[in-house]
Formats: structure tokens, C-alpha cells, sequence
């Protein structure tokens, strides 16, 4: 078991297996099994700490995470890296395996992700619940309001085992559900039509801005990150795990490209630069505003999206492949955190309420809060430590000697 | 125990007494609770509210709310309250009429229905409307939220009157259950459409919280504490009212 979207590996193929499977489906350009791709696991690493950082009460920390210096947040990075480490694992499997098997392995991480969920579900019912009890504030006897699901177990436990029910922050993992479901579709889109496939997301992300499609919680309301609109983001991913990274170089390498993206940058800096100086709001053109205004984040916003895609075409122009210092331990605590990333995940929404329940009991200025922050990234760190110790030192004596379907398992790349 | 714990043990002790005793201090005094000036800086005017002043009309305020605009069973302490003996004491030659109307657990939309009604009955200078912690803490879709304060803000300006609008509470206690994000946005945009001026509750408070004046975070029982927060608000609503009508303090005495 190991990180959301499973570790992009290279278990390698048996070779004549690979050609056999190169040949049978050659739109799906499956990368060369090699060596781990460092970058996606720091990157996805640095969205792991920053999502626990934004899920705190601000702090001086808080200032190191992206979505104060442009439009784009954490999320985006995760849910991109995630739909490529899920189409280049689960599109291995397709080929190697076909269809059904990759499907199956796919709903076990589903199932697994789901489990996760609940778990931490448990986890915040439990905190809430004391909360509820022990405070009493007058002043807040209106936003106490909120308790007042917790009179209705019954109703409330099965809307959140139907993901209908999400508390704040645990907004993430259904979404990924649900993208994860439609994984076997779309990679056998890719499959087939690669640049259709990408097609049909972006006309689904466009008829949902159209007709404004969205999926309901509870109790009443809809769902934080509309899946209909995130899906372009993942499919992205996945298409260009599949090849469309490669066919983008010659875009991506144009210093045309380059200046774009830096303008771009710029511009949603200096934006994001009178949200927080609100004095310099004077130099926003009123129709600028009423134009761009709100930037949703609900239905993934044009412009976070195109953020994005700056972000990382730069990127992926000035941190290389090779480069030497993916491999220095400084680096090392990010890598290992994005190697695990579900399990690692599902800790940094703990650790977020967790850190809110220490606040609240402890209280404390602005240097307890930026404890506790830093206090999780260790704790972060630390765990994803062991679970590769796990892996590498502790289950190796048992994989040796019997149990080849694990291993089996672990070429599929599912567990 | 080692000999360095002990010595932290009694710093911590010392300490902690330390915050006691200013804490009471702070009950006794008036409290220090600043806001900068940019939090209270609007480029938004009262028009209506600055003609009443300069021609020594009668200043009509009404105060719609949900149940974070009172504090249960003591009224007088809330901020709408605090806000009126402030605006009495600031202008002290016209009579400062004040009303409350509560919306106890109502959205924004449902509240539109009877704004029109209300203002009719008591015919305001300006109306300061509390939203938002309702539709958030039932997240109403925010693009539905924003059209039910759009019409309400547009409802209110046709109706003659002056417009503030106040929103959210900072509650961190909450702050997981309750995404106050798309709310606090969605307020600003209309605010800024309509040239209404808005009271930035949930920046304020956040500022106190962070500059130590309260600490929002406790578990403090009782009603004490709110009404410092009250008294606090209403002070600095005031002065934010009085700020956006650009009634400068000659005009004020």
C-alpha cells in the first residue's frame, strides 16, 4: 500500500512483454521504465505540506504557500500529479494486463482511498464531538449552530459514508474518489484517441461552466471541488503522462511560451498582492475586477488553471530530469513525503485537526502557531520515513520467501 | 526532572500569571483593542447619511442581523448597542435613532424578502445588514448567495437608503466545520459593485485575535468576553460609519 496515486516506479517489464504490449497499443506512449521520476514525488511532496499548512489557522508559515503569491494553490498540483502517477501505473497495467485487471486494480485503490476517508471521517466526529461539548463561548453561540448534526447521527454518518456529507478540509479525498472511478474510462479513451480523450474532458469542463453542473452534499450546498471541472486538471496529468508531455517540448522549450508565463505570473502576482494590501487596491481597474472576480475555486477557475500550467511549464523548463540536487537530503523529506502521498495525506488532515485542537486547548501567539505547523512537517517527515523503512527493510524478509501474488501486485503497481 | 525543566516549569508559571493579571487588568480598563486603518478605510460613501448629519436631521440606523448582531439576554451589550451611544456621543446635535432586527438563522435570500418591508416600516437613513455566517454555515452555493445579497443591496438603495454591510465573525474555534472563504469574497464583490461600504467583522476580529487583545480561541464560559468583542465592534463600526459619510470631526461637533 502506498502513495494516492502509487508510486511511478520503474518496476521493470519482462521484455518481451513490453514490446509485445508497445506493439498491441502504440497510440499510448507508456515511458520507459527507469528510474523513479524525482520530480513528480517532490512536487507532489511540497503540495502535501502545503495543503497541511493552508489547513491551519494562518501563520508565518502560511507565507511560504504558493496561493498567496498567485491565483493556483496546492490542490492543483496534487490533483494533476496524481491523474499522471495514476494514468502512467494504471496505463502500464492496461497494456500488460488488459482492461479488466486494471479496472480491478484501480477499484481496490478506490476502495482503499474510500477506507481512508471514513477513517478520517471517524477522526473529526470524535473531535467535533468534544468541541461541542466542552465549549461555550457566547459570543459564538450562533456558529455553534453547526454542532447541530451531530443530534442526527444517523442521518449524518450514512450522507458522510455516501460522501455526501464532507466536513471543511476533507474536501480532497472524495474527489479523488470519484476521478479515480472514472480512470478505467478514461485510459481506455487515451488509449484509443489520446487527444480525444483530452477533448472530451475539456468539453465536459466547459459545459459544466455552461450549464453549471454540480453534485449536491449535505445538508444542503454542493460539493467544495466540483469533480465535472477537476477532472480537466487529472486528465491533463494523465494525458500528459501518456505521451502528451513529450509531444508539448517543443511549446514547452519556446522562450514565446516562456514570456508568456512569466507575464502571466507576474500579473496574478501583483492581483494576489492587493487581496493582502488591500491600499494598493486603488490600482486595479474597476472593470479588470468586475471581469475577473470571483476566481473560483469551486469550479476550477480558468484562471487558476492557466496559472498551473505556467507554474509548471516553468517548471518543467528550469528543474531538469537530472538534475543533481533531487537527490541531495535536503530534498530528501519532501520526496519521501510525496512518495507516500495517501498515507501521508490522510495524516496532514489529522495533524490539521489535531493542530486546531492543541491551538484551542493550549491557545498561544503566533509563535505556537507556527509550531504546531512545523511541529506537523516533522511529524510528516518522520512518518513517511518509517512507512518506507516498511517497505524497504521491514516486509522484504517475508516478500522473499513466499507470497508471489504481493508481487505480483507490486508490478501492477496497485498496492 | 532535570534542573533546566524546573526553571522552564516556574518561567511558564510566571508567565502564565503574568497573563492573568493583565487579562484583569484588562476587564477594569477600557480596552486597547486597535483596529489600523486600512481595516476601516472605505472608498465607498454614505451620501444619505452625511446630508442627514449636515442638515441636522434625525439619524435613523437600522441594524439587520442574524444572532451574531446580539448577545443573548444582554442586549444592550451588543454592538448595534455600543454602535448607537458611540454615534450619540460622536454627534451630539441630532438624535441617533437606532433599531435591531433580528433574522435568527435565515440566509441572505430569505432575508431579502423582508428588507423591503422592514425599511418601509421605519424608513432608515442606513442600513446596516449582518450576513453571511447563516448561508456559510449552511453552504449555500456562494454564486446563489452573492445574487441574494446583490438583490438585497440593490433593494435597499432603491428603497432610499444608505448601505453597510458587516460580515462574518471570526471564529477559529470553528473554522473547521465552517468555510467562510466564499462568503467573505462573494461580500466583497458586491460591496465593491455597489459602492457600498463594507465592515470587515472577520478581518477585525482576526487582527485582535492575532494582536493578542482577545483570545478568540478560548473556552472562556460566559458573557463576559463577549461583550468586550461588542463593545470593541460597535466602536469601530462607528467610527467606520462616520469615516464613509466624510464627516470629518469639524462636522462631527
Amino acid at each position: 500500500m502506498s502513495s494516492i496515486a502509487d508510486p511511478v516506479a520503474g518496476t521493470p517489464l519482462s521484455d518481451a512483454k513490453a514490446s509485445e504490449a508497445k506493439a498491441a497499443a502504440s497510440a499510448i506512449a507508456v515511458p520507459v521504465a527507469g528510474e523513479r521520476e524525482l520530480r513528480l514525488d517532490l512536487f507532489r511532496g511540497m503540495a502535501l505540506w502545503l495543503i497541511f499548512i493552508d489547513h491551519l489557522p494562518a501563520n508565518i508559515l502560511t507565507w511560504f504557500t504558493i496561493r498567496n503569491y498567485g491565483f493556483s494553490d496546492a490542490t492543483e498540483i496534487f490533483i494533476f500529479i496524481s491523474g499522471y502517477t495514476a494514468a502512467f501505473v494504471y496505463g502500464r497495467a492496461m497494456l500488460e494486463a488488459g482492461f479488466v485487471v486494471a479496472t480491478a486494480r484501480i477499484l481496490r485503490r478506490v476502495w482503499q482511498i474510500y477506507v481512508a476517508h471514513v477513517f478520517l471521517f471517524t477522526i473529526f466526529l470524535a473531535e467535533i464531538s468534544y468541541v461541542a461539548t466542552r465549549f461555550e463561548n457566547p459570543l459564538y453561540s450562533e456558529e455553534m449552530g453547526i454542532m447541530d448534526f451531530l443530534k442526527q447521527p444517523d442521518v449524518t454518518i450514512v450522507q458522510a459514508l455516501l460522501l455526501r456529507f464532507r466536513p471543511v478540509n476533507m474536501d480532497v479525498l472524495p474527489l479523488y474518489i470519484v476521478l479515480m472511478l472514472f480512470l478505467p474510462l478514461i485510459l481506455w479513451l487515451m488509449k484509443w484517441r489520446a487527444d480525444v480523450a483530452l477533448g472530451l474532458s475539456v468539453l465536459l469542463y466547459a459545459l459544466t461552466w455552461q450549464f453549471d453542473w454540480y453534485l449536491t452534499a449535505y445538508p444542503s450546498g454542493f460539493w467544495i471541488f466540483n469533480p465535472f471541472c477537476w477532472q480537466l486538471l487529472f486528465v491533463f496529468g494523465a494525458w500528459c503522462a501518456l505521451g502528451g508531455a513529450q509531444r508539448m517540448s517543443r511549446i514547452l522549450s519556446s522562450p514565446v511560451t516562456l514570456w508568456i508565463c512569466v507575464v502571466y505570473l507576474v500579473f496574478a502576482f501583483f492581483v494576489t498582492l492587493t487581496w493582502h494590501i488591500p491600499q494598493l487596491s486603488f490600482l486595479m481597474p474597476k472593470r479588470l475586477e468586475q471581469w475577473m472576480y470571483p476566481i473560483t475555486k469551486t469550479d476550477l477557475d480558468v484562471l487558476r488553471f492557466a496559472h498551473f500550467l505556467a507554474l509548471a511549464a516553468l517548471t518543467v523548463r528550469f528543474l531538469r530530469k537530472d538534475w543533481s540536487g533531487l537527490k541531495s537530503p535536503w530534498l530528501r523529506p519532501l520526496i519521501l513525503c510525496g512518495q507516500h502521498s495517501l498515507e501521508i495525506f490522510c495524516l496532514g488532515v489529522f495533524l490539521a485537526f489535531a493542530g486546531h485542537f492543541v491551538l484551542a486547548e493550549v491557545g498561544g501567539g503566533a509563535l505556537t502557531h507556527a509550531l504546531v505547523s512545523l511541529v506537523g512537517i516533522l511529524i510528516m517527515w518522520g512518518v513517511a520515513w518509517v512507512i518506507s523503512w516498511y517497505k524497504h527493510s521491514a516486509d522484504k524478509g517475508a516478500s522473499k520467501t513466499k507470497r508471489p501474488v504481493i508481487n505480483a501486485d507490486m508490478a501492477g503497481g496497485s498496492v | 526532572m532535570r534542573p533546566g525543566s524546573g526553571a522552564v516549569l516556574a518561567l511558564t508559571l510566571l508567565a502564565g500569571l503574568a497573563a492573568a493579571a493583565t487579562a484583569r487588568a484588562q476587564d477594569a480598563a477600557p480596552q486597547t483593542c486597535e483596529v489600523p486603518p486600512y481595516l476601516l478605510s472605505t472608498e465607498s460613501t454614505l451620501p444619505k447619511v452625511a446630508e442627514a448629519v449636515r442638515n441636522a436631521r434625525p439619524l435613523t440606523v437600522l441594524v439587520v442581523g442574524s444572532r451574531s448582531s446580539t448577545i443573548l439576554s444582554s442586549e444592550n451589550s451588543a454592538y448595534p448597542a455600543k454602535l448607537q451611544a458611540a454615534l450619540k456621543e460622536k454627534l451630539p446635535s441630532i438624535p441617533v435613532n437606532l433599531s435591531v432586527e433580528l433574522q435568527t438563522g435565515k440566509t441572505a435570500e430569505e432575508v431579502d424578502h423582508s428588507l423591503v418591508k422592514l425599511v418601509e416600516a421605519k424608513r432608515p437613513t442606513l442600513v446596516i445588514w449582518q450576513t453571511g455566517t447563516v448561508d456559510a454555515m449552511r453552504s449555500v452555493d456562494p454564486d446563489d448567495f452573492r445574487g441574494a445579497i446583490d438583490d438585497g443591496v440593490v433593494a435597499l438603495q432603491n428603497a432610499g437608503t444608505d448601505v453597510v454591510l458587516v460580515n462574518l465573525q471570526y471564529s477559529p474555534r470553528t473554522e473547521t466545520m465552517i468555510s467562510a472563504p466564499p462568503y467573505l469574497d462573494n461580500m466583497r464583490v458586491v460591496a465593491q459593485q455597489h459602492g457600498v461600504p463594507l465592515f470587515d467583522r472577520f478581518a477585525i476580529m482576526r487582527h485582535w485575535n492575532d494582536a493578542g487583545d482577545f483570545d478568540l480561541f478560548s473556552t472562556f464560559h460566559g458573557t463576559d468576553m463577549a461583550k468586550r468583542v461588542h463593545a470593541c465592534l460597535g466602536r469601530a463600526l462607528s467610527k467606520f460609519v462616520l469615516d464613509a459619510a466624510r464627516l470629518d470631526q469639524a462636522q462631527q461637533n
